[in-house]
């Protein structure tokens, strides 16, 4: 396929914003449940809600670029029971609408105890708006991963680990940006996130490598034979038609040399995985701001690479019937 | 129900591309707009087509055949690209089965092209929406046209007549016999989409002459011991083999 930066923004960005949506809910609760301190400031929350709705907008304004009229895309919310895109059409301003709400109630501290358990764990309403956002946010991540992997010919997508990379690398993300941010309003949560960061990175590597060596051993199903009904084991393209080519041969393929797509696997591996885990990994330790934030964005410029990756490889049958000028 | 489809007979096509250029003709000129060209006259030509002729060569030097394969939407009975669309633009006709996309909704997304197995759908990088055969919906329902010519313009164009349409839900329709009888197939079944189009396979006639048809097994003759002539491969005077 080829990969378009619109859909390539869209992915990560929105990745990001969901991931460090996630980062910080996951250390309220945990505070909620007295694991961790609770002396987090509020800042922390609402300052980092917001700029988890900043990534999600950027996504948004990025997508705008995919259509050819953008003017009609509320329309696309019109077919939820069957499509998976209207479907993330309407989880993504549920997302941020949810994500604002719980900024602000952190930032104007609108918050009150709904019921407090014998233990002493409080259940705020902050918590609830939180969990209904987790929600959300894993929505749009399965709504994101099942528009790819919900085409079945498409071989090297239709797969649930399309959906669980997608949940886990946004995520990873995420949790990456928490931790270089927490420096700033939760030096406490430092090491909580850091940790985390580096736990989602590399399940995160386990299951893209799972991807990786599945689509290396795929078997297509349609063939020349399939496409033109002909049973002969030498069916060959002498003339698609056409000479000056057209959306077929712009759109599905990425027109770059099978060197170039290697490298590029090689370095998103490296940029996304290795990389981060090794700055993390010191800047825990040493508190460091630069490194957490050269780690983030080592990470998300290795996430453009996985995503354009990701595109690329995906090999549409219809190029069966566009092979020789 | 209805469902309108073509079959196209591959032992008959000439790879001539008639139907392509009538089928631009037709729908470039109709009231949903034109189908964009960009470049048309000069480097890199690129434009919108709703049926190509393409070329294969099956077999290997010196045994090849030439098979000339058009391509247009298949109209599938259970059509990958209509439930994926967000907007409701494309969508199956209930009446007849065509696969059409609504201009006025479509949002330019391409998610159906990616949808659909075959590369049946393209976008018009003009006007900015999915544009694809239409079946000639424009045409075929038309009652200021004589009966004859309510048919898709590619169908009309076709010299060889290897391009025939009707209701493959009718059992008894023209085209149901031929796909029935002249065993008609369908493109790349793995993906379960059931096209309605339908093609028909490239047909040898062969003549095939048996020994005995060569030299009559029972001639009589052969018992009584009277034959005129000699053997069957001694000169004969008019060059009969009949006995």
């Amino acid at each position: 396929m080829h990969p378009a930066f619109s859909v390539i923004f869209l992915t990560t960005l929105i990745g990001v914003g969901q991931g460090l949506f996630l980062a910080l809910f996951t250390g309220q609760s945990y505070s909620a449940v007295k694991l961790l301190p609770a002396a987090t400031s509020a800042e922390f929350y609402s300052i980092g809600g917001i700029i988890a709705l900043v990534f999600l907008i950027g996504g948004l304004i990025a997508s705008f670029f995919h259509l050819g009229h953008p003017e009609r895309a509320w329309r696309a919310a019109a077919m939820w029971r069957t499509s998976w895109l209207s479907r993330e059409v309407i989880a993504l301003p549920t997302v941020m609408g949810l994500l604002f709400v719980y900024s602000l109630m952190h930032y104007f501290n609108w918050d009150m105890v709904l019921f407090t358990s014998a233990g002493g764990v409080e259940l705020s309403l902050s918590l609830i708006v939180g969990i209904l956002g987790m929600l959300a946010t894993f929505a749009l991540f399965l709504c994101t991963g099942m528009i790819y992997a919900c085409l079945k010919f498409l071989q090297e997508w239709h797969s649930p680990l399309t959906v669980i990379n997608y949940t886990l690398l946004g995520t990873a993300s995420g949790f990456v940006l928490a931790t270089a941010f927490a420096t700033y309003t939760a030096p406490g949560l430092l090491k909580f996130f850091g940790i985390w960061s580096i736990v989602i990175t590399l399940t995160a590597l386990i299951t893209r490598a799972a991807s990786l060596i599945r689509n290396r051993n795929i078997k297509y199903k349609s063939s020349p034979q399939t496409a033109i009904g002909v049973r002969h084991k030498n069916v060959k393209q002498i003339a698609m038609g056409m000479m000056g080519g057209s959306v077929n041969t712009r759109d599905f393929n990425h027109h770059m040399s099978a060197l170039f797509l290697k490298s590029i696997k090689w370095i998103f591996i490296v940029m996304v995985f290795i990389i981060p885990t090794i700055l993390i990994w010191n800047g825990i330790d040493t508190a460091d701001r630069s490194i957490l934030f050269t780690a983030f964005i080592i990470q998300y410029i290795g996430l453009i690479a996985e995503r354009w990756f990701f595109f690329a490889q995906a090999n549409h049958p219809q190029n069966i019937y566009y092979q020789t000028v | 129900m209805t469902q309108l489809a073509l079959v196209i007979d591959l032992n008959v096509c000439v790879g001539c591309h008639a139907c392509v250029t009538s089928c631009k003709e037709w729908n470039t000129s109709g009231t949903a707009g034109s189908m964009a060209d960009e470049n048309p006259y000069d480097k890199d030509p690129t434009g919108t087509f709703f049926n190509r002729v393409q070329t294969y060569e099956v077999g290997e030097f010196p045994l090849t055949e030439t098979v000339h394969f058009p391509k247009s939407c298949l109209h599938c009975e259970d059509p990958p690209c209509v439930p994926v669309c967000p907007t409701g633009a494309s969508y199956k006709r209930e009446e007849d089965g065509i696969v059409l996309v609504d201009y006025d909704k479509c949002i330019g997304c391409r998610y159906c092209s990616w949808a659909c197995p075959y590369g049946a759908r393209e976008i018009d990088e003009k006007q900015k929406v999915m544009k694809k055969c239409t079946l000639c919906v424009d045409r075929i329902y038309d009652e200021a046209l004589p009966e004859e010519e309510r048919k898709p313009a590619c169908v009309l164009a076709c010299p060889t007549s290897a391009r025939l349409f009707g209701d493959v839900h009718d059992s008894e329709s023209d085209i149901s016999v031929t796909i029935r009888e002249e065993g008609g197939y369908q493109l790349m079944p793995e993906w379960g989409t059931k096209p309605s189009n339908h093609y028909l396979p490239r047909r040898k006639t062969r003549m095939h002459i048996h020994d005995d048809e060569l030299e009559r097994a029972d001639n009589p003759l052969n018992k009584e011991q009277r034959k005129p002539h000699g053997p069957i491969d001694a000169p004969t005077l008019d060059d009969s083999t009949s006995w």
